[in-house]
C-alpha cells in the first residue's frame, strides 16, 4: 500500500480556538487570560517561522537523541502468541522518557518570548527532571511543584531536579500529589506572570497547552509511523498508549488519527480496579467537568469535588485527562481501558526478563494492555506500543510489592 | 433595581463606599455560617460575599484553601449552602449576597439547575473565578432569566479591549482584582489601584470593588477613597482559623467589620470619595 508520511493537519482532528468538541477551553481566573493570550500569540507566531522550527529539531537531535528506535519486541510477541509488538522507544530519550520533547520545545519558546525563569509542576518527577534538564542546558531559572506524598515516593527524581539546578518545593496542600501541584504551578504563574513561563508537563491546562503539548509530542507518532511502515510496509492493526495526562498517548496518535484502519488505545490506570474506587481512570469512570483550565473527564463527586485517585504509578495518578482524549472518547475515535496495578506490575517483569527493557510504570500499563490485544489479533497484523519511559525511577516502588526494601 | 443596585446607589447617596466581607461558607461548619452572615451585617458590612468551598481553589491562597478545606471535612454541601441564605433571608431581606466559587461546581449541578436554587434562595450574584465570559456561554442567558447577576473579575493586566469586553458583560459590579497573584498576597498598591479603578468607571457604568490585598482598617481606608466598595477575605478567613471554636466566633467577626467600616467611613469622610 502507498505510504504517507505527510500528515494534512486540516484534516485531524484539532482546534485552533482551544476546543476539541465541548473539551478544552480557557476557564482562569482573569490575570491569566492576559499571559495566555501572550502564550498562543507567540506560539503562532513561532509555528510560522522555519528559524523555531529548526532550532527545536537541532535539540532534539542533538541533545535529546531523537529519532528514538521502533524496536521489534520478538519475544514478547512470542509469548502471548498473536500480532507483533513494536515498542517506540521514548524510554531512549534524554532523561530516560518523551517528557524531554515538550519541554525542549516550551522552553525555546520560553527564550523566544524572553522569559528568564522556567516554573513546571511534576508527579512522578519525569516530567521535572525534563524541565530542570533544559533549563540547564538553556541558562534558566528552574522552580518545580511537586506534591510532597510524591517527593518521598520519588527520592532519586528530586535529587536529580536538585543536581541540575533546580529548586524543587514541596506542596502540603491538597492530597499532596500532582493536582495540588498543579494548583500550586498555577498560584506562581498568576503571581510571577511577567518574567515566568510555565511549562505545563502534559496535554491538559487552558488553551493554548493543549494544542502546544499536543504539537510538540506529535514527533513521536510522526516518527513511529514511518517506522513502522518501513518495518512492515503497511499500516499497524492498532497503537497502544498509557493516558494519565495522555500527552504520550496523544503525541503518538495524532498522527496515526486520518488513518481509519488504525485502532488507537489509551491505557488508564485502573489501581485497584473500577469496583474499588481506587484508581485513575477518569475517561472510564468519570465524567466532564472543569478543573485546571479546561473541560474534559474529571474524577469527582457529585457535587463536583474531585476526588483521590490511586496508581501505583505515580505519573497516571491524576484525576483529570487531556480534553482532546475526552473528545476522541466521545466521538469513538480512540478506545480508552484500563489496566490495573497488578496487571502493570506483572507486564513490567515480563518486558524485563524478555526483552531486557525496564519500563516506566506507566508504560507497564500500556505493555499490558498490548499483550491482551496481541493474543486477539493475527500474527500477521503488528502493533505500535509508546514506551513513553524507563523504569529506573520505579524500582523502589515494585521493589517494595516484593517486600524488598532498598 | 436589583438588591445589589440598591445597595450600591444608598452607599453613594450616604457618601461611603460598600465593605464587602468574605467568608468560606461551611467553615468552620454549616451550623455557623447563618450566625457569622447576621454578625457581619451588624459589624456594616453591605454585601455579604461566600464562598463556595471546592476542593482544588487554584485562585485563593493558602487561608482561603485551608478554609474550603475545613468547610468540606465539615460536610459542607451546596445544598447547605442555599440554606443557609435562605434562613438568612429570613431576618435580612435587604443585604445582597453573593456566591464566590469555581465552575467545576456549577457544572456538575447544571448550570440551570445551580442558579433556579441560587435564585430562589436569595443569592443576587454569582462570581466564578475560573469561569471569564468568554467560557460562560449558556449560563449568561440562565442568569438573566434568574434574575442573578454574573459578577466578573478584572486583573491588573487586562486589556483596554477586554476590559470593554467584560464590561458588556458584567452585572452587579465590577470586582478589580488589586494585584497579580492569588487572595490573601501581599500588601497592595493604592496608586494602582487607583489607576485601575480610574480606567474601570472609563469602561463601564457599574460600581468597582477592589479585592485581593485589603486586609486591615487602613487598607480598607485607602480603599474606599477610590473605589466603590471594598473586599476583604483572607483576614477575616483567618480569624475563623485562629477562632473557629470560639463560642464569640461571630461577635468577633462582627467586631473586625465594624473595624473596617469606621477605617472606611473616617477616610471617605475626610478625604472624600473622589
Amino acid at each position: 500500500m502507498a505510504i504517507e508520511t505527510e500528515i494534512n493537519p486540516e484534516a485531524s482532528v484539532h482546534s485552533d480556538e482551544g476546543r476539541f468538541g465541548r473539551y478544552g477551553g480557557r476557564f482562569v481566573s482573569e490575570t491569566l487570560i492576559g499571559p495566555l493570550e501572550e502564550l498562543t500569540a507567540a506560539y503562532a507566531q513561532a509555528k510560522q517561522d522555519p528559524q523555531f522550527h529548526a532550532e527545536v529539531e537541532r535539540e532534539l537531535s542533538s541533545f535529546v537523541g531523537r529519532p528514538t528506535p521502533l524496536y521489534f519486541a520478538q519475544r514478547l510477541t512470542a509469548n502471548s502468541a498473536g500480532a507483533k509488538i513494536y515498542l517506540k522507544r521514548e524510554d531512549l530519550a534524554h532523561t530516560g522518557a518523551h517528557k524531554i520533547n515538550n519541554t525542549v520545545g516550551q522552553a525555546v519558546l520560553a527564550a523566544r518570548m524572553g522569559k528568564r525563569r522556567i516554573i513546571a509542576e511534576t508527579g512522578a518527577g519525569q516530567h521535572g527532571v525534563a524541565t530542570a534538564t533544559v533549563a540547564a542546558r538553556l541558562g534558566l531559572e528552574c522552580v518545580v511543584y511537586m506534591g510532597a506524598d510524591d517527593v518521598q515516593r520519588q527520592a532519586a527524581n528530586v535529587y536529580r531536579m536538585r543536581l541540575l539546578g533546580a529548586e524543587v518545593r514541596p506542596v502540603e496542600g491538597g492530597t499532596r500529589t500532582l493536582k495540588d501541584a498543579l494548583n500550586e504551578a498555577m498560584r506562581d504563574w498568576v503571581t510571577n506572570i511577567d518574567d515566568t513561563f510555565y511549562i505545563i508537563g502534559t496535554v491538559a491546562g487552558p488553551h493554548p497547552y493543549p494544542t502546544l503539548v499536543r504539537d510538540l509530542q506529535r514527533v513521536i507518532g510522526i516518527e513511529a509511523r514511518e517506522q513502522i511502515c518501513a518495518a512492515e510496509g503497511e499500516l499497524p492493526a492498532a497503537v497502544v498508549a498509557c493516558v494519565g495526562g495522555g500527552s504520550n498517548a496523544i503525541g503518538i496518535f495524532h498522527p496515526f488519527l486520518d488513518d481509519r484502519g488504525v485502532e488507537l488505545y489509551g491505557v488508564e490506570a485502573g489501581g485497584e480496579g473500577l469496583g474499588s474506587g481506587r484508581h485513575a481512570a477518569p475517561l472510564n469512570a468519570g465524567r466532564p467537568g472543569v478543573l485546571h483550565g479546561s473541560r474534559s473527564y474529571l474524577m469527582e463527586s457529585a457535587e463536583g469535588q474531585i476526588i483521590g485517585t490511586h496508581s501505583i504509578s505515580a505519573g497516571l495518578d491524576y484525576p483529570g485527562v487531556g480534553p482532546e482524549h475526552a473528545y476522541l472518547k466521545d466521538i469513538g475515535r480512540a478506545n480508552y481501558v484500563t489496566i490495573d496495578d497488578d496487571e502493570a506490575i506483572a507486564a513490567f517483569h515480563r518486558l524485563c526478563r524478555c526483552e531486557g527493557i525496564m519500563p516506566a510504570l506507566e508504560s507497564s500499563h500500556a505493555i499490558a494492555y498490548a499483550e491482551q490485544l496481541a493474543a486477539r489479533l493475527s500474527p500477521q497484523q503488528s502493533i505500535v506500543v509508546s514506551l513513553s519511559g524507563r523504569g529506573d525511577k520505579d524500582i523502589a516502588t515494585v521493589a517494595a510489592q516484593e517486600g524488598i526494601e532498598l | 433595581m436589583s438588591r445589589i443596585s440598591e445597595r450600591f446607589q444608598t452607599c453613594r447617596e450616604a457618601g461611603r463606599a460598600a465593605l464587602i466581607p468574605y467568608i468560606t461558607g461551611g467553615d468552620p461548619s454549616p451550623q455557623q455560617t447563618v450566625e457569622i452572615m447576621h454578625g457581619l451585617v451588624a459589624g456594616g458590612a453591605d454585601i455579604i460575599e461566600i464562598g463556595v468551598p471546592f476542593s482544588d481553589p487554584m485562585a485563593d491562597g493558602p487561608v482561603i484553601q485551608a478554609a474550603c478545606l475545613r468547610a468540606l471535612q465539615a460536610g459542607t454541601s451546596v445544598q447547605d449552602l442555599f440554606a443557609a441564605v435562605r434562613e438568612f433571608r429570613r431576618q435580612d431581606t435587604q443585604t445582597p449576597v453573593v456566591f464566590m466559587g469555581y465552575a467545576n461546581t456549577l457544572e456538575a449541578i447544571g448550570y440551570k439547575s445551580y442558579v433556579e436554587q441560587a435564585a430562589a434562595a436569595g443569592v443576587d450574584g454569582l462570581l466564578t473565578v475560573d469561569l471569564p465570559p468568554d467560557e460562560a456561554g449558556e449560563l449568561t442567558g440562565i442568569a438573566a432569566e434568574a434574575g442573578v447577576e454574573l459578577i466578573y473579575l478584572v486583573a491588573p493586566n487586562t486589556s483596554e479591549q477586554r476590559l470593554e469586553y467584560i464590561s458588556k458583560a458584567a452585572g452587579g459590579f465590577i470586582y478589580a482584582v488589586a494585584l497579580k497573584g492569588v487572595t490573601g498576597a501581599a500588601n497592595l498598591d493604592t496608586d494602582l489601584v487607583a489607576g485601575q479603578v480610574a480606567a474601570i468607571r472609563n469602561a463601564s457604568q457599574l460600581p468597582v470593588a477592589v479585592g485581593f490585598g485589603v486586609r486591615d482598617p487602613q487598607g480598607a481606608a485607602a480603599v474606599a477613597r477610590v473605589a466603590d466598595g471594598v473586599v476583604v477575605g483572607s483576614a477575616l478567613v483567618q480569624m475563623i482559623a485562629d477562632y473557629g471554636t470560639a463560642p464569640d466566633l461571630a461577635q468577633r467577626l462582627q467586631d473586625a467589620a465594624a473595624a473596617l467600616r469606621r477605617g472606611m467611613d473616617a477616610a471617605t469622610q475626610s478625604g472624600g470619595n473622589a
